[in-house]
């Protein structure tokens, strides 16, 4: 497929490998690239290939380098940190999880109630956000999981994450908190100790690196056991060669970041008034000032939001329908569901990244709203 | 011992069709070596009213796989050729047998030779008796003529003389081709690509058709129909797909009749296309998945109206079947999982919740009074993106 010319605005689901990354891999592909674990030279260079990505990906997160562990994607990190978490347990205990998560986080969450824990979700308000009070109120001695999300992928809510943990660590210290900073990671500020969590989870392909990479940081003293064995690789918690490409990616997306935060935030408001431009009583889904600068979700209303993402598609617009919803399935989002958003409301989800440029970014609002008259 | 495996094809009805035979045969044989690649096959001759077809003995599993699709074939046996002598034809019989005991309980079996070459010297119950005898009397077997568990096939012909104890049953109907083409209306859902399987069974070879109507329709609806012409590829090679835009008509039918008569209205210009179409590619007939009263607007007077739009037969293969009848040949084919993915077909666009049930010839002419169907449906059959779908 040829992209020139493509307005991209769908970096929430994906982002384009930034060149310089690509450059480097393809680089690092065309030289003899050892197996990390191998006594030679050439493992050696592997490995401190590895040793410097895990070293500024530790950075973002703020710990030690030996408490960043590398996955195959953040899907596996939930996963894994959900799981591992559970097994350390002697007893069936509690897990709350936002009722907005990924479903990474979900499922794997629902898997424990199989296995004999009692899995509750924490409603939101009409923006996302967890009601401090309520999470309060639902947290038990035997609660041993929170998971919340930094930034929702569908809606581009900003969790209080930092405020609520400190209140679940002030009910329950022995509770472990997960956070999805898939979003977030490289944008807002993920420092452990400043989100007050005990797990963090990131994905190199949200970020400009190729997908098949994500990691999960483990704060001090917090450990997980292994879902899986097969080798000490990452310390034994997640064994199997390492993906020396994609950790390379990963390292230096997590240098590079998202951009900045102004330039995005601006994008996004030319976006969502381009929709308004051509559908007055359109609006957002979340409030700005409880928004990530980079996700607007807005609504549609008289249109079909598939309809809205085909019409685009076929002018070289790429955005998403912001769910899995299909007007026959009626597979409605669960994150509209818990904010309250009614059925019939039809959204589309405009997200930019890094490479989004400003030309691109006024070419998309320029389209978006002679389509969307088009459409009306 | 040999590593190649002849398989003995058998062609039910094609065998009574008179003096069409030859060209039936002709379609059949050329069908049965584009269906197989050509490097794995080492022969295929005609001999004694059937088909033998020499591969190596490696790809016998993946042959029998391929054979199993061809329509034409009544059954075939992947059998072991022999030497033309008692001792040979028993010991492999053996050898077979040994083999099928050590798969399933035997308890019964028989031997059915058919002797063609009359220059053998035994006769072929003089052969049943004697090989029949022998393996019964080695492996502790029952003989039984009507209720057995086994059936050891010889043949003795001019084409040489083979042991088998296998019998495939094939997909019966004519060869593809030998009815002439098709023009199939395919919409991505689970009936269309059914009933275009079921016309390529009496020998018909397809072209497709798919109204395609963007943006209501997406990019995955369309890949979606690419992906089930390719399940009907297996029993014809490649097949071509045309793609109609249809967004402006279709919104033009929308704003000039009753909302209820929208669906009528649909398919009464999908039928105007489709006939243009065909008739440019020499195809006798329309074929569509219509059922009768799956859907509320599917009635004897809906059909009659769509028809009536068709200036060609309208042929329906699933017009009596209920759906979990339509679902299990699906299956079969191995259209039904992708059919079932969630993408929108362009029937399902700007329809009432109560479309008409009985839409009078009187109403359908007066919606379509202000019409020019010529210049629209010329243009719309002119312009379609012809993708030649299974092309390897």
């Amino acid at each position: 497929m040829d992209n020139k010319g493509l307005v991209y605005l769908d970096n929430a689901a994906t982002t384009q490998v930034d060149p310089r990354i690509a450059d480097a891999l393809s680089k690092l592909m065309q030289t003899h690239l050892g197996n990390p674990s191998s006594r030679h030279a050439l493992g050696l260079h592997a490995e401190r290939a590895v040793r410097n990505a895990r070293a500024a990906v530790a950075e973002r997160f703020a710990v030690d380098k030996s408490r960043v562990f590398f996955t195959s994607g953040a899907t596996e990190a939930s996963a894994l940190a959900i799981l591992g978490t559970a097994a350390k347990q002697r007893a069936p205990g509690h897990v709350l999880v936002s009722s907005t998560e990924h479903p990474s986080v979900l499922d794997s969450a629902a898997l424990l109630s199989k296995a004999g824990h009692e899995v509750e979700r924490i409603p939101v308000d009409q923006d996302g956000v967890i009601d401090a009070k309520r999470l309060e109120s639902m947290l038990r001695p035997e609660t041993f999981l929170v998971a919340m999300m930094h930034v929702n992928n569908e809606v581009g809510t900003v969790q209080p994450v930092g405020r609520l943990a400190l209140l679940v660590k002030r009910k329950n210290r022995r509770c472990r908190v997960l956070v999805d900073a898939v979003q977030s990671f490289g944008l807002l500020a993920t420092k452990m100790d400043g989100l007050s969590a005990d797990i963090l989870v990131a994905s190199g392909h949200k970020l400009h690196a190729p997908s098949g990479i994500g990691c999960l940081a483990l704060k001090r003293g917090v450990s997980l056991a292994p879902i899986w064995g097969g080798g000490d690789q990452e310390q034994g918690l997640r064994p199997g060669t390492e993906n020396v490409l994609g950790i390379v990616a990963l390292g230096m997306a997590a240098t590079l970041g998202r951009g900045d935060r102004q330039r995005l935030a601006d994008g996004c408001r030319v976006l969502q008034e381009a929709v308004r431009a051509a559908l007055r009583d359109s609006e957002p889904v979340v409030a700005s000032e409880r928004r990530a600068p980079h996700i607007v979700t807005v609504t549609v209303p008289g249109l079909r939001a598939e309809v809205v993402v085909n019409a685009l598609s076929e002018r070289g617009v790429c955005v998403s329908s912001g769910s899995a919803c299909h007007s026959r399935r009626s597979l409605r989002s669960h994150v509209l569901t818990a904010l309250g958003v009614a059925d019939d409301v039809e959204v589309i989800r405009l997200s930019l990244g890094r490479l989004s440029s400003d030309d691109e970014i006024s070419r998309g609002a320029e389209l978006i709203e002679s389509t969307l008259k088009g459409l009306r | 011992m040999t590593n190649e495996t002849v398989f003995v094809l058998r062609h039910g009805e094609t065998f009574i069709k008179g003096q069409n035979r030859r060209q039936f045969e002709d379609r059949l044989r050329d069908n049965i070596a584009k269906t197989l690649a050509s490097r794995s096959v080492k022969g295929l001759f005609r001999a004694q009213g059937r088909f033998y077809l020499r591969v190596e003995q490696a790809a016998e599993d993946w042959v029998e796989k391929r054979l199993t699709r061809v329509f034409g074939l009544s059954s075939f046996s992947p059998a072991q050729p022999v030497e033309r002598e008692i001792e040979s034809i028993l010991k492999v019989a053996t050898q077979m047998v040994e083999k099928e005991l050590e798969a399933r309980p035997i308890g019964t079996f028989r031997v059915t030779t058919k002797r063609s070459d009359k220059s053998f010297p035994m006769t072929s119950p003089e052969l049943n008796r004697e090989i029949g005898g022998a393996l019964a009397e080695r492996f502790e077997l029952g003989v039984d003529l009507q209720n057995h568990d086994l059936d050891v096939g010889i043949e003795i012909s001019e084409a040489g003389s083979f042991v088998f104890v296998k019998r495939v049953p094939g997909a019966g109907g004519l060869p593809v081709g030998v009815s002439g083409r098709v023009m199939l209306l395919l919409s991505g859902g689970i009936d269309s690509p059914v009933a275009g399987h079921l016309l390529q069974k009496r020998g018909c070879s397809l072209f497709a058709v798919y109204f395609h109507a963007p943006p209501h329709t997406s990019e995955r609806a369309k890949d979606k129909v690419i992906q089930l012409s390719e399940t009907l590829c297996a029993a014809q090679g490649p097949i071509n797909l045309h793609v109609v835009r249809f967004t402006e008509l279709q919104k033009m039918l929308r704003d000039q009749g009753p909302p209820e008569l929208a669906v009528v209205l649909y398919r009464r210009a999908m039928m105007r296309i489709a006939s243009r179409l065909a008739a440019a590619r020499r195809c006798k007939a329309l074929i569509t998945g219509e059922n009768l009263g799956q859907v509320a607007s599917q009635t004897l007077e809906n059909l009659s109206r769509i028809e009536e739009a068709a200036s060609l037969p309208v042929l329906r293969p699933l017009i009596a079947f209920d759906k979990l009848e339509i679902i299990e040949l699906a299956q079969r084919l191995g259209s039904y999982d992708i059919s079932i993915l969630p993408h929108e077909d362009t029937c399902s666009l700007f329809v009432p919740k109560h479309p008409a049930t009985k839409a009078s010839l009187e109403q359908v002419t007066r919606a379509e009074e202000r019409i020019d169907f010529d210049e629209l449906v010329e243009q719309a059959a002119d312009e379609a993106e012809v993708i030649r779908v299974g092309e390897q």
